[in-house]
């Protein structure tokens, strides 16, 4: 009889640190210590707390342990499973030194603790590759109660009330894109899950799919139901081999369960899913690039309207939804719309999922409800910015997204607020920088990724983009002027107004909300040639400090280039014009005298 | 799948089972397993109260588990029942048999069995 489960988690992050291995060693230690039918080993999705991975809970004690390896399994199993007792050195850190009574149950811990898991609630819960764990879990009841219950007009009802807003970034209601959809009369709809996910450093849906993929294989057969459409697609990138295998189980196991297929629930109604895998190209996650690239064809934007409600895969009605929007669905329908729409703000109702990254200590995903403040998360929730460094701005929405400053910090995070400073939802990455962080450098390096990425299919994008970033590297190589900040300005404004699609449309938005909050950065670099933060490279000036010198010679003597003088015994001094910036003076001085600023 | 029956029917069954990653139920029962507990014969007593918990449907309501040497080895095996703001019981020398015993009159039933426990060793 099975006394204690232990999930191990099998994200991408614990996967790439080797939690496969340690699950199997453990297993055969198990089986060693005579534990097999006692004690059973369960691969679940991402918990969240990624940074401190590979981690593992054993229930029913509830003890987590994070930084777990290969080496260490041979503890906990003799230790803990046989004997009882806590591996304390690898308890996850904000519980170390308790007793085996006294560690908190990972809900008490201040990275859970005001988190809101609706997205993500199975997500290290239960073993994805397992269908009878979701229907546990409450899996396919929804599905159950809209098919025997419910009207389609019903079912949209509910979405229209419950607020729920597309999690892909754009926001738009996810009840009246259906209804649009429901509207068109039609031999054939469609059903197409936007699983691309091409954001930097954004892993949200990737978690959702690899922890709980039959909440969206659900989810999408209710707005099947709903808008009138038998057939659906998900669209993954080939780049998450993880997401794909447990899509493919889960697709596998609901058929053979007969929850997709014909005749669902003994109701007439019919739904299936296939999988197509993207090549992993940022434009291909717009809509319309997506269903292009589904029917076959080069992944290109195309105008809007039509809108793919009217006119989408092959021409047909379609609903294109997002992986978290998807993954919220089931559970608007079991516990009703007015729950979920008591979560949240006004403007923005229920939760959303962030991908924390960069200048943090707790890198990992989170669910907070809609309007906590960027500081709870950054501070309370993600631990704050690690080596005793400050914050300096956070950047949400990725490359189409924008920084927010630390005056900024106590906004509300919703929909509405991100605008209205400047930044954008997005997806839900977010990435915190640091006081070594440049900002001049920050735009640079997503307008790097939106020019290599903007399909070339209309001048503004395709040609503007690229202007902006010569712009922005002519001011971080220290030869900007005053004028290239307007001129910056401009362009970003007619690349806003004029590109085809939202690739190009938002592509400006890293420059122009960090030349708002960070105008005196950009002046630094124009007027005196300066890069604050010490970063780039063509404007870091080699300086000797005079207190710290003691004019031992070695510098002047191994400079290359002559550019460094003084007397024996008397500070020596650099002379910026001459200097190459070639560094062999830093690594001469033993008395750590010579500096980058 | 051809009815909401048939859903039902696996979720029931499957419930028992990941019941257990709620984490601590109300009634919290501990097994001291270090060493000495094991020698003294823990192991199957814990497997029983685990056993028996199980068949009587009460995973929601009561957690089984294992804890390290309570310092008493003398008295192993030892049982600690928790369950809310009660003072806890601790019983000792617990076989099996008395693990039925408890699980039946003590978290059923509501009653524990004074002469099992500890105080009553030390009377
Ligand atoms: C360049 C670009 C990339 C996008 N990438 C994604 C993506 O990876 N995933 C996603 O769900 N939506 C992405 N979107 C938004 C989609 O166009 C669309 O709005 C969304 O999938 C609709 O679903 P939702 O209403 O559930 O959010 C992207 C949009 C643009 C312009
Ligand atoms: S805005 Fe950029 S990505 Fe979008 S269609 Fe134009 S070139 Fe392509
Ligand atoms: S090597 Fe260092 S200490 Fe010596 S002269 Fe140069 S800066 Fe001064
Ligand atoms: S991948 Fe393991 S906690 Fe995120
Ligand atoms: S290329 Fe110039 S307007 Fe189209």
């Amino acid at each position: 009889m099975i006394r204690s489960h232990v999930l191990i988690c099998g994200g991408t992050g614990c996967t790439s640190g080797g939690s496969q291995a340690i699950g199997e060693k453990l297993q055969r230690e198990i089986d060693r210590l005579g534990l097999t039918d006692e004690i059973k080993i369960v691969r679940t999705g991402c918990f969240g707390l990624c940074a401190n991975g590979p981690v593992m809970i054993v229930y029913p004690e509830g003890t987590f342990y994070s930084h777990v390896k290969v080496e260490d399994v041979t503890d906990i199993a003799e230790e803990h499973l046989l004997k009882g007792r806590v591996v304390e050195r690898l308890v996850y850190k904000e519980a170390e030194g308790l007793k085996l009574e006294d560690v908190p149950a990972l809900g008490e811990t201040n990275f859970y603790k005001t988190q809101l898991r609706v997205a993500l609630r199975n997500c290290g819960v239960i073993d994805p590759e397992n269908i009878e764990e979701y229907i546990a879990m409450d899996g396919y009841q929804a599905l159950g109660k809209v098919l025997t219950e419910m009207t389609p007009q019903e079912v949209i009802d509910v979405m229209k009330k419950s607020g729920l807003r597309g999690r892909g970034g754009a926001g738009f209601p996810t009840g009246t894109k259906w209804q649009f959809a429901a509207a068109n009369t039609a031999d054939q709809k469609y059903v197409v899950c936007n699983a691309d996910e091409g954001d930097p450093g954004a892993f949200m849906d990737r978690s959702v799919l690899e922890g709980d993929p039959h909440a969206v294989l659900e989810a999408m057969a209710i707005a099947g139901y709903a808008i009138g459409a038998s057939k659906g697609y998900i669209y993954v990138r080939a780049e998450y081999p993880i997401a794909v295998h447990r899509l493919e189980v889960a697709i596998g196991q609901a058929r053979e369960y007969g929850l997709l297929g014909e005749d669902i629930f003994g109701t007439g109604f019919n739904f299936d899913i296939d999988v197509r895998l993207g090549a992993g190209a940022f434009v291909c996650g717009e809509e319309t690039a997506l269903l292009t690239s589904i029917e076959g064809n080069r992944g290109e934007p195309r105008n809007k309207p039509p809108f793919p409600a009217n006119k989408g895969l092959f021409a047909k009605p379609t609903i294109i939804n997002n992986v978290e929007t998807l993954a919220n669905i089931p559970q608007i329908i079991l516990k009703g719309a007015d729950w979920f729409a008591s979560m949240g703000t006004e403007d923005s109702r229920g939760t959303k999922v962030f991908a924390l990254g960069g200048a943090i200590n707790n890198t990992g995903l989170v669910e907070i409800p809609l309007g906590t403040t960027l500081r709870h998360i950054i501070y309370d929730i993600g631990g704050g910015i690690p080596n005793g460094r400050k914050f300096k701005a956070v950047q949400t929405g990725g490359p189409s997204g924008g920084c927010i400053p630390a005056s900024l910090l106590d906004t509300p995070i919703d929909y509405g607020n991100l605008t209205r400073i400047g930044a954008m939802m997005g997806s839900g990455g977010m990435i915190v920088t640091d006081d070594s962080t440049c900002m001049v450098d920050f735009a640079r390096f997503f307008l790097d990724f939106t020019v290599d990425e903007s399909c070339g299919k209309c001048t503004p994008c395709r040609i503007g983009t690229r202007r902006l970033l010569e712009l922005l590297n002519k001011i971080t190589e220290g030869n900007g002027t005053l004028e290239d900040l307007d001129k910056l300005e401009e362009l970003c404004k007619y690349i806003k107004a004029n590109s085809l699609c939202a690739l190009g449309q938002t592509a400006p938005n890293p420059v122009l909300s960090t030349l708002k909050y960070f105008r005196d950065e950009y002046e630094a670099h124009v007027v005196e040639k300066r890069c604050p933060a010490g970063v780039c490279k063509n404007l870091m000036r080699y300086y000797i400090q005079p207190d710290v010198c003691r004019g031992c010679t070695a510098c002047a003597r191994k400079c290359p280039v002559g550019a460094i003088s003084g007397k024996v015994k008397e500070p020596h001094v650099i002379d910026t014009t001459k200097c190459i910036k070639c560094g062999a003076c830093i690594e001469t001085c033993k008395f750590n005298a010579i500096v980058k600023k | 799948m051809k009815s909401l029956e048939e859903l039902a029917k696996i979720r029931e069954r499957m419930q028992n089972k990941v019941v257990l990653r709620e984490g601590q139920a109300n009634i919290r029962v501990a097994v001291g397993m270090a060493t000495c507990g094991i020698a003294a014969g823990a192991r199957p007593v814990l497997n029983t109260l685990v056993e028996e918990v199980a068949k009587r449907n009460l995973n929601d309501k009561v957690t089984v588990t294992q804890t390290g040497c309570i310092g008493m080895c003398r008295f192993e095996p030892i049982v600690e029942v928790f369950e809310g703001d009660k003072e806890r019981v601790t019983y000792i020398k617990v076989t099996p048999e008395k693990a039925k015993e408890i699980v039946e009159k003590h978290l059923v039933g509501g009653n524990p069995i004074a002469e099992y426990t500890i105080g009553a060793a030390e009377n």
